[in-house]
């Protein structure tokens, strides 16, 4: 784990758990795998503290634990698992556009507390919907388990893995730890429950719709006395389907972008097709055939089977290469390259980045030499039509910058006239001459995507770290006039539901001053726009990790 | 081999790069520039100003979601505040102050069956009638009437549902305009006594917000 990555879970850790969590948290990602003492000794925190943030961050999917030989169990944090914490808000706002707010609620609350039994679920998700609703109305319970199972079938949420309920032969001592096994089937299978009920509201209202006496409303929730039906089955969100979506989102929006709206629909049917016949790490989708898109589109959608095969045809030529042709049966078989899709889009970034951090005509350069791979200075020049003194200056700064990088040959090169692309290259191949002769060492600059991409995504990591602290910095700053401005508003809000009049509203009201107002708005401004740029950075994060993983996954 | 004759030149005089310049682009007589002496600064200037934020609804809800799973995020049992330092002196009012959690148990219910067994602590009382799981580590710490008081503070502190008799002292105790403390919601329910909470104000937190001396008389 790089150092940026540590800092950035430690600030998430710490913002969204307390600092004890956070320092458990980052210790076991810093050290690796260790057993609780250990841990208790290295951090200088007391035991209980550290069992404390230990049930947290279990609890949470942040750290697993594993018996090792001699009954020691020893624990491992998740780092890339906490860094998802950032894109939380986007995972529950992807559930609202698919599945409304009942959806976007069971996801949040899914989020907020790790894993969940699904009764328990459906019951605080209506509980939170009638808060909402006006009064005398409630959330029956049936309707939360339809958009859960929903849910659970298009796989957003999974179980947890269970208990392993082993029988012992021998009566020995119960194992330290359980292990915890799941069976693939099982993991979008929902139990058959029968919730039957409707959401409380938390306030007393004489019009209770459920009719229960006040004096019964303690018992609620997790009940010592009646037994839970799906006892043990915990749900969980699941993170690598929505990244999917955000994927498919992206490939599509990239396809609107640089074609028109029809072919994007078009690639977004072909993806809603793959969904269930394709992994999620495979590198192009199964053959979709002419015909089955076709009988696949939007409802709304009248184009004639010409035009689609046109777009088809079109999508395919295409040198960004979205979509590919696969054969020529029914109509023509064409399959979505998605691995190439992640390339194109984590170039896009790539090629975004230098545009805007150093001007359009090194982004000019960037491309040139992207696009015919090697180059040599002379050649950047002559083909960028940019003076010597301007494009070095331009290739330092972003060979400094660690976007381009610089290989170094000695080998005889066969250049190939029409294209100026090398023909042999590489120095691990024998050369001909054993010197690294200066006459006949060639450098060339060229993009390595892959590292290129790694050197982004690592500025990324410090950028939001930077974000966030500076906000933690602001709030900080001002951190007493908050808190009075909180005060006021309390007070403000009780003598308006006593019904106080205007004059003791205005009066209460101007104990926060002129300025002072203008300093928490510039305050609330600053943090909106310091948030925003955060969001705004996990998406260029996940474009880039995307493109890695896949990646790495084919070497 | 190759290493040998490649060295040649290396650190013989100072200048004398292994390499020939020109074909990286520095011609003869080139002024390079100048040499960094010092790390780069903290905020560079920038040199293009940066693509503005995408506004629009999405990004907006986005933004609010963000910012109130923040919040939530802190009142939620899952996150831990360090203990509150001990005083000096024991107080009389430190009966009344809610300060970080006393003792160490955890609010919330994990389910024990999934955990290790060396994970299993005390689970704080939530209502009054409920059984709690108690496998205590060590003994507490606190005297038996402190640790009583607290548990009673604490458990009103976690109260889930407010009943309207309390709702309406509590509006009654706001019309009066005193200032609010952040637990404001413990004075009233606190049984024990008829003041309110400020009036243990033991002056401590007074002038510790400005940044002057503490040596200076406060009036």
């Amino acid at each position: 784990m790089t150092q940026a990555e540590i800092k950035l879970c430690s600030l998430l850790l710490q913002e969204h758990f307390g600092e004890i969590v956070e320092k458990i948290g980052v210790h076991l990602i810093r050290t690796g795998s260790q057993p609780i003492r250990v841990i208790v000794h290295d951090t200088r925190t007391s035991l209980d503290q550290v069992k404390k943030a230990l049930c947290v961050l279990i609890q949470h999917n942040l750290v697993i634990y594993q018996v090792h030989r001699r009954g020691m169990v020893e624990y491992e944090a998740q780092c890339s698992r906490v860094l998802r914490m950032l894109r939380y808000p986007r995972y529950i706002y992807t559930a609202k556009t698919l599945y409304n707010d009942t959806g976007e609620l069971i996801v949040e609350e899914l989020l907020l507390n790790g894993k969940m039994t699904m009764s328990a679920l459906v019951k605080k998700v209506a509980d939170r919907l009638t808060e909402t609703m006006e009064d005398g109305k409630t959330m029956d319970y049936a309707e939360v388990s339809c958009t859960f199972v929903r849910l659970a079938d298009t796989h957003f949420v999974q179980r947890c893995p269970l208990v392993h309920a082993t029988e012992n032969s021998d009566p020995g001592p119960p194992p330290p730890a359980p292990t915890l096994v799941i069976n693939e089937k099982d993991m979008f299978l929902v139990p058959k429950l029968s919730l039957i009920g409707k959401g409380k509201r938390r306030r007393s209202s004489e019009d209770d719709a459920t009719g229960e006496p006040k004096a019964k409303r303690p018992k609620h929730t997790t009940d010592n006395k009646e037994p839970i039906p799906d006892d043990g089955i915990y749900w969980q969100a699941n993170l690598d389907r929505f990244h999917q979506h955000f994927r498919d989102q992206a490939i599509v929006s990239a396809v609107a972008n640089r074609m028109d709206q029809t072919s994007s629909e078009i690639v977004r049917t072909m993806l809603r097709m793959s969904e269930v016949t394709t992994p999620s790490s495979a590198p192009f989708t199964q053959p979709l055939s002419s015909n089955e898109i076709f009988r696949s589109l939007p409802v709304g959608y009248n184009i004639s089977k010409q035009v689609l095969d046109q777009y088809l045809t079109l999508l395919a030529d295409d040198p960004l290469e979205f979509v590919g042709k696969s054969g020529d049966s029914g109509g023509g078989m064409y399959i979505i390259n998605l691995h190439k899709a992640l390339g194109s889009l984590a170039t896009a970034s790539l090629e975004s980045v230098v545009q805007e951090r150093f001007g359009s005509r090194c982004a000019r350069i960037f491309r040139l030499v992207l696009q015919k791979k090697h180059l040599e200075q002379k050649q950047v020049e002559d083909f960028a039509m940019i003076p010597a003194k301007e494009a070095k200056d331009m290739l330092y700064k972003m060979l400094s910058e660690n976007f381009i990088s610089l290989q170094v040959t000695n080998n005889v090169i066969i250049i190939n006239q029409q294209s100026w692309t090398r023909v042999r290259e590489t120095p691990e191949e024998i050369p001909k001459t054993p010197d690294h002769a200066p006459s006949r060492t060639f450098y060339l600059y060229t993009v390595n995507i892959l590292s290129a991409a790694r050197m982004l995504l690592h500025r990324c990591y410090k950028s939001i770290a930077n974000l966030i602290e500076r906000r933690q910095f602001e709030t900080k700053e001002n951190k007493r006039l908050l808190e009075k401005s909180q005060r006021v508003e309390a007070i403000i809000a009780s003598m308006q539901a006593t019904g106080a009049e205007a004059a003791q509203l205005q009066e209460i009201e101007e104990m926060i001053t002129a300025p002072e107002r203008q300093q928490l708005e510039t305050l609330k401004h600053n943090v909106n726009k310091l948030d925003a740029s955060e969001i705004q950075v996990d998406e260029t994060i996940f474009l880039l990790e995307s493109y890695i993983e896949s990646t790495m996954k084919r070497q | 081999m190759a290493s040998r004759g490649g060295g040649r030149g290396q650190g013989r005089g100072r200048g004398q790069l292994t390499f020939n310049t020109e074909a990286v682009g520095i011609g003869k007589g080139d002024a390079l520039p100048p040499s960094t002496l010092q790390p780069s600064p903290l905020f560079p200037p920038l040199e293009f100003y940066p693509v503005p934020l995408p506004s629009g609804e999405e990004g907006e809800y986005v933004l609010a979601l963000k910012q109130e799973l923040r919040g939530a995020m802190r009142q939620l049992p899952y996150f831990i505040r360090p203990a509150v330092p001990k005083r000096d002196v024991e107080r009389y009012s430190d009966k009344y102050q809610m300060s970080g959690p006393i003792d160490n148990a955890i609010d919330w219910n994990p389910d024990w069956r999934r955990l290790p067994r060396e994970l299993r602590i005390r689970v704080r009382k939530l209502q009054k009638d409920r059984s709690t799981i108690l496998v205590p580590k060590r003994p507490p710490k606190t005297t038996e009437y402190k640790e009583e008081t607290i548990q009673k503070l604490e458990t009103l502190e976690k109260k889930e549902e407010e009943l309207t008799s309390e709702e309406d002292e509590e509006k009654e105790e706001e019309e009066k305009e005193e200032e609010e403390e952040e637990e404001y919601d413990e004075e009233e329910h606190e049984e024990e006594t008829d003041y309110i909470m400020s009036y243990f104000d033991n002056g401590e937190d007074f002038g510790g917000d400005s940044d002057d001396h503490m040596d200076e008389a406060i009036y």
